[in-house]
Parts: C-alpha cells; structure tokens; sequence
C-alpha cells in the first residue's frame, strides 16, 4: 500500500480574536473519499476553524496542507480556487436575486465576445443541476420568496457545483426536513464515491453514525481525539465532546399538568397560511406542534403572537379572550415566543449579549426611563450562568458567538419575561447535546412551575421525548391530536401526510 | 465562580494584547491630535485662543446637527432636510426679535418648535407611511427651504434684538455661548443614547428592526422620536446660526446636511445602524472643523479643500471598516 498523503493536513492552528482565544492548537486530516465529521459543543471551535479553511478568517498560527503541499486560503476566493467549498452555518444568501444568480454569483455564464451574462444558459444550467439531484426548486424565483429549507438546499447545490475536492458542511441539516436531509446524503455517497472529501458538522448523533467515517472532536478550542466512526458508539462521543458522562438526554416528565386551562385557541384561520385551527393548552402542559415543514406551524405560532393577523377565531387566555395585534401584546398577556430564525426575528446582532438579553425585559431592569445597569448586569450574568452560554463577557457582540450559543441568547431573553405561555419554535436548533438535555430540563422545570409551553418542532425524537399532548399539522389544518402515550412516530407521521396522499 | 474567571481573563487580555483593537477603536482621536499636531507646527496662527474661539464656533452649529444625525443614523436612517430646518427654525426665531424690545424667549421656543414640528412630519412620513428616510427627508429638504422663502419673501432678516445676539457672540467663563451649548447637548443625548431604554431602543431599531418589533418595542415611536430629536436640534442649529451672523437667511444652512452626515461617519457611525458612538460625532464634528480651518489658515485653495475633505471622509469609513 503506498501512503497517499491527506486530502486536506491542519497543522497547529490557533485563531485569537481580539486577544481572545477561540482555537489553539488543532489538527484536522482528512482523508480523500471520505466524510469527516467535526463534533463538540458550542463554542468548541468547529465553524472557527472551518472558516479558516475556507479563507473567511486567517489562522493566527498553523500551517495548511493539502495534498501534501502548503497552500494559504487567505480568502474565499484563494479557498474555492485550491478546490475548498463551504456551506455555512449561518446563511446569508442575497434576497433580491433569483436562485440561479445566486448560484452563479460571480462566475456567471457570459456570451462570447460580448461579454454580457448569458441568462438562458444559467437557468438552463441551474435547472439541470436541481434536476440531477431531484429538486423541485424553480431557478428563476427570487431568494426570499425560497423557505428555509429551500435556501439550504440551494447552499448546498451551489457549494457542490464549484466541483470543489473539499467540501464543507457546517449544520446543514439544522433546517431541512427528512425528505430533504436524504436528498442530501444521496449527494453526499456520491460526492464520496468521485473522491471528495466532505467535512461534516452537525449536532445530530443519528446523521453522525449513519454517515461519518472518520470523527474528530473538539472541547473548548482544543482537539481531543480522531476515530474511526465504526469504532466510536455515542456514550464514548459524548463523553469525548462534554467531558463527563451524559446520561438521559430527555428527563423524565414529572406529571405537572393543572385542570385549569392556559391558552384556547379556538378556530383561527389566516387565508394563506392556515385554516381553523383549535387546541388548548392547559397550565404545566408541554403542547408539542409537529407536522411537516410548511405545514403552518410557524404561521400559527406568529399568529398567536400577533406577527400574522388572523381573519375569524378567537384566542382566549384562561378562558378571557385576548386581543392581540402585535408582539408587544403578547408580551403583556405573558406570552413569549422563541422564533425559529434567530437571525432573521431573534438577535440583533450588533449588540452584545447583555443588551439582547434584557431586550424584551427593559423595563424590569430600568426605573421610569432609565436604565438601572448594575442590575441590569446581574440579570444578565445570571442567565449566562443559567443557560452556560459560552461567552467571555457580557458585553460581547452576540454576532461573535457560536451559532448554538446564539440561539440559547434568544432563549434567555424570553425567559427573563416570565411568561406563563412559553412558544418554542424549533428550540434545539443547532444546540449541542449537552445543552439540549439542559434546556429539556429547564422546560420540564418550567411547567413544574406552572408555565405552559407550545413546541414546535421537526424533531421526532424531541417531539415524542418531551410532549405531554401533540397535535398534528398539515398544510394548515389540524390533521390530529395524539397523547403522548399513544403517540408514537408512525402514527405522526401518517397524520402528517395524510392530506398528501389524498391528492 | 465561573464566570468571575472568565470576566477577569476578558480584562487582563484586553489590557496587555489589544492594541491593535485600542488603535481602531480610538483611531480618530489619535487622527484629530495628529491634526492638531501637523497644523500647530506648519501654522503659528493655529493655536493661538483666537482662533480655536473661531473654530469653535464654527464646529458648533455642525455639531449640533451631527449629535441629531446619530440618532437618526443609528437606527439606519438619514436625515437630508436638516439644513433646510436649520434655515427656517433661523428665519422664524429672526422675525420674533427683530428690534430690541422683543421676547427673547418666545422667538427661541418659535425657532425650536418650528424645527421639532418639521422633525415630526419627517417621523411620521417614515414610521407611519413607510416611506424610506431618504425620499422622506429630501422631500422634507426642499418643502422646508421653499417655506423659508416663502415665510421671509425671499429676503434676510435683520436688525435683530442685541440680547439674542449675544448667544452666538457672548460667553461664560471665556468659553462662547455656542461650546456650552454643544457641550449641554452632548450630555443630555449621551445620557439618552446609553442610560435610557429610549437609547437601547434606538439601537434595537437600528440593528434589526424585526427583531426589535418582535421583542415588544414600539419601532414606530422609536421612529418617530430620532426625527423629532433630529428636527429639533437642526432648529437648534439654526438659533445658533442665526444670533451668530446677526440676522436670518433663508438661503443660510444649504448643504450642511452633508457636514453633519460627514461628521457622524468620520465618528464611526455605520450607515447600517445600529452601530456607532456619540463622542465619535463630535470628534468627528472637530476634525472636519480642523480641516476647514486648518486649510484656511495655510491659505489652501478652497477647490482642493473639497477634494482633501472628500478623500479624508473616504479614508475615514475605509479605516473604520477594520474596527468591526
Ligand atoms: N468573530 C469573532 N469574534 C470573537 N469571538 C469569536 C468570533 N467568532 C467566533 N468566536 C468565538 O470562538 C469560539 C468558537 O466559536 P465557533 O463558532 O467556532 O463554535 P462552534 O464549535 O461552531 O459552535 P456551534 O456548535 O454553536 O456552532 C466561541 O467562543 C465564539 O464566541
Ligand atoms: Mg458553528
């Protein structure tokens, strides 16, 4: 057997921001053929070091090989150049343009001579590429007008066609649903077999062992160890990733459910979105909404929550109907609501991590219009603490934290308002093992407490882990309510989709 | 216990390590001394009280306007018509003390409420009808100046009351009426901008308004509320102006607009929102009176004046895009 050096050699490499360090010292080997995957908690390091692969920032220390030779893929364009692609973790398409410009951006198909972009040629181009890979995405439709599955799967198609020899993942799959997450591993055994090799983040175990070969895991910045995936099994990962022993991922539920009744939601319909939806949630239940992606899950949450008006029903809080026509009177009746898209509806960004805290809760740490900081300070410590969101101090930049501990801040900072009815939009999103089964915890504590909570979410596991009662969504309509005894995922599953087998 | 550690190691790093990040966080102090150091050396009339009281004063009415375009800007906007306002809050406030037995006061309060009143048709033109601040606001540039000459029949006011002119001749302490007002304005806007929740609300808006709306803030009053603050310093501005020349001008305050949005730039301040500093404002309102200043006195020709402060304002954001 002769030695074929690596596909892609990190060496050494350490990246301080500011004098702060996010990585030191790690390696990384990836083989030609194969699927890497990069596991840790958040904050580890994981899109801090790919991002040095792929040119966005400049290692501080370490040296680069690939095949063999030292290459410096100071920019984007230098990494895609020597052959290395990334997905991000954070998406950041651009909105007005229409999926094959977006796809083409900056290497458009031009006319001989002339010199102006062959529009025809990229439509034709992108459409054949979505049909190679059995998606059903029209080319010529604006970005924004994709959902969020859709404009990952358009990163993901983009980031394949540069026919790149490294291909980077980070949590592609945070936001697809399952149809799609095949589509994306039939992608990637095909990526494999032509020699590539694919770097995979992702906080989903059940993705890891079913495609990984090999698994590198970092802690705190720093390397621990790179297996074979066969030789691995979740318990040894696990404990590699947190440091310790994890045992129950979802706690046991403590029978918390009150007579009394918390939220009815009695036939809302927004034309549009969906149509007649009725459910209640009593005080300490844990409501799970599931469906597929596009059900309408959202859009009811939004509605609830005064984001989408809605045309007839009534919404009543322990048994008062409410009016609600914005957030903020939401917020008032002691309902909050942790958005899905974190970028989008959660965070602002250039703020730091104290300020989004408090955001929704400014007038508990102020008195009339001003600001108490001292205590606004505390407040805010207590929640870093509370959460353990990774974060070197409270007045950091929440656009400078890792993705997972991102979407623990929007956590908090509806926590802090004390709600009674708690939304959770798919609130694991990119949240690492560990802190998941923290938050399950936290949630089980809550309804202890008396809070209520609606959870939206596309993970089964989650889903059936953590709900007290699920209802079923499909394109809109209540297909079905299912006790958690009884629930199980065929069952789901089958509401889910009842509507499509019909037509 | 935890993080106490982490809390202790954000300091001594920032305190041994950063000083590339101290460089480009406090870059246009250094700017503004370099400045002051270069002129010093190559004029003898630069540093001499005379003329800083002249400098002064004329930063002042530019710094004013800035302080007001920072709000605005934070919160992503812009804010064109300031110049405008500034001539007819100047004009109005000139035709209420015209002569010496007139009420100070009230042409004082006329000129600002004229510019707070224009200030709150901007906001509600951008917050309640969605018009972006950039159509609103150079629509609200040319109804202003067209209400000036309307107002004044296209003619200066003069004559005014020797007590109002006092404001932009007289002083307190050595220093000119005009500073302390600067000054007073900064504190109080400093204040709201980083003590109040009004403040966090500006910068909410400013860094992502749909976040902000779906954490419960009123966008719109947040809105409504930096144009107000905005108009009301342009009328500030232009109380300010008028007492200085001694009389009302309707064509007085024409670009200025571009100063101030110059100065708040230079400050730091991103065009974005959501990012930015008040003291940035007002040393950028310096060194953009430097400049001025400092070109006059070595006799530079007023063309290639533009062309230097065009170039330092490009320079300026160029650097300023390291910081972040
Ligand atoms: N631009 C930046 N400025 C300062 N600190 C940063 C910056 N980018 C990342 N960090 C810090 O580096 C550390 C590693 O972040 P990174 O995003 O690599 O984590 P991750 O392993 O991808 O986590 P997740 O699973 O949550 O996505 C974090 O503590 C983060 O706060
Ligand atoms: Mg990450």
């Amino acid at each position: 057997m002769t030695v074929q050096p690596f596909l892609i050699e990190m060496k050494g490499i350490s990246k301080f921001f500011n004098g702060i360090k996010a990585i030191s010292n790690v390696n990384l080997n990836i083989r030609k053929g194969t699927v890497h995957a990069l596991m840790g908690e958040n904050g580890a390091g994981k899109s801090t070091t790919m991002k040095i692969l792929s040119g966005i920032y400049k290692p501080t220390e370490g040296t680069i090989l690939m095949e063999g030779k030292e290459v410096f893929p100071h920019t984007p364009k230098a990494a895609l150049d020597y052959g290395i692609a990334m997905i991000h973790q954070e998406l950041s398409p651009i909105f007005e343009m229409t999926v094959a410009e977006n796809i083409f951006l900056g290497r458009e198909p031009l006319y001989p001579k002339v010199h102006l972009v062959n529009y025809p040629k990229m439509y034709k181009d992108t459409k054949k590429m979505f049909e190679n890979l059995d998606l059903s995405i029209n080319p010529k439709k604006k970005m924004k007008e994709l959902s969020v599955s859709e404009i990952q799967m358009v990163e993901i198609v983009k980031a394949v066609s540069y026919d790149s020899k490294v291909i980077i993942m980070d949590e592609p799959t945070s936001s697809l649903a399952d149809k799609e997450v095949e589509q994306l591993f039939s992608i990637i055994n095909r990526l494999k077999k032509d020699g590539k090799g694919i770097i995979y983040i992702s906080h989903k175990m059940d993705e890891i062992f079913r495609i990984a070969d090999d698994i590198t895991v970092f802690r705190d910045g720093e390397y621990i160890s790179t297996n074979l995936a066969k030789d691995l099994d979740q318990e040894t990962l696990i404990k590699q990733m947190v440091g310790r022993e994890l045992t129950d991922v979802f706690p046991e539920r403590s029978p918390s459910i009150k007579e009394e009744m918390a939220l009815s939601v009695e036939g809302i319909s927004a034309p549009g979105y969906f149509e007649n939806v009725s459910f209640q949630v009593k005080k300490g239940e844990i409501l799970g909404l599931t469906g597929l992606m596009g059900a309408g899950r959202t859009e009811v949450a939004k509605a609830i929550f005064g984001m989408i008006p809605i045309e007839s029903g009534s919404i009543k809080l322990k048994g008062e109907p409410i009016k609600i026509k914005e957030p903020k009177d939401a917020i008032k009746h002691g309902i909050a609501f942790v958005t899905e898209d974190r970028k989008e509806e959660g965070l602002v960004l250039p703020m730091s991590v104290k300020q989004n805290i408090t955001l929704t809760s400014l007038k508990d740490v102020s008195s009339g219009p001003m600001m108490k900081r001292k205590n606004e300070n505390e407040v805010a410590d207590d929640m870093i603490k509370r959460l353990k969101i990774k974060t070197y101090h409270r007045n950091q930049l929440v656009e400078t934290l890792s993705g997972g501990n991102q979407q623990k801040i929007v956590l908090a900072k509806w926590l802090l308002t004390n709600p009674q009815i708690l939304i959770l939009d798919e609130p694991t999103r990119g949240i690492d093992i560990g802190a998941k089964t923290e938050i399950y915890k936290l949630m089980d504590h809550l309804t202890q407490e008396g809070y209520s909570i609606i959870m939206i979410s596309s993970e089964m596991p989650e889903v059936l882990g953590m709900s007290d009662r699920i209802i079923v969504l499909s394109e809109g309509k209540v297909m079905g309510t299912l006790s958690s005894i009884d629930a199980t995922q065929e069952k789901i599953l089958s509401l889910a989709t009842a509507n499509k087998m019909e037509v | 216990m935890n993080s106490q550690l982490s809390t202790n190691t954000y300091k001594e790093t920032k305190g041994k390590a950063n000083v590339k990040h101290m460089l480009s966080e406090y870059g246009i102090l250094l700017a503004l001394l370099g400045m002051v150091v270069v002129l010093t050396i190559l004029s003898p009339n630069f540093l001499t009280s005379a003329n800083m009281l002249n400098l002064f004063k004329q930063v002042s009415i530019n710094a004013v306007l800035a302080i007001g375009m920072t709000f605005v800007i934070l919160t992503k906007g812009i804010d064109l018509s300031v110049g405008s306002i500034l001539a007819f809050s100047g004009i109005i406030t000139a035709s209420f003390v015209v002569g010496n037995d007139t009420n100070l006061f009230l042409g004082i309060i006329a000129g600002l409420g004229a510019g707070l009143l224009l200030g709150a048709v901007n906001g509600i033109i951008v917050a309640k009808w969605k018009v972006t601040p950039f159509i609103a606001t150079l629509g609200m540039m040319a109804i202003a100046r067209g209400l000036t000459y309307i107002y004044s029949e296209g003619q200066p006011i003069s004559g005014l009351s020797d007590a109002f002119l006092i404001i932009g001749t007289g002083g307190f302490i050595g220093i000119p009426f005009a500073v302390w007002i600067v000054l007073i304005t900064f504190a109080i806007c400093s204040i709201l901008l980083y003590r109040t929740k009004f403040g966090r609300y500006v910068y909410a808006v400013g860094g992502n308004e749909n976040a902000a709306r779906t954490s419960g803030l009123n966008v719109d009053r947040t809105l409504m509320s930096v144009y107000c603050i905005s108009g009301l310093l342009a009328g500030l501005a232009g109380v300010l102006l008028t007492s200085r020349i001694s009389s009302g001008l309707p064509q007085s305050g024409v670009s200025y607009e571009l100063d101030a949005i110059a100065a708040v730039v230079i400050g730091g301040t991103s065009l974005m929102g959501g990012r930015g500093r008040l003291w940035g404002t007002l040393v950028g309102a310096l060194i953009i009176g430097v400049l001025n200043n400092g070109l006059d006195l070595l006799a530079v020709s007023s063309y290639w004046q533009q062309v230097i402060k065009g170039a330092i304002i490009i320079i300026a954001v160029l650097v300023d895009r390291k910081r972040t």
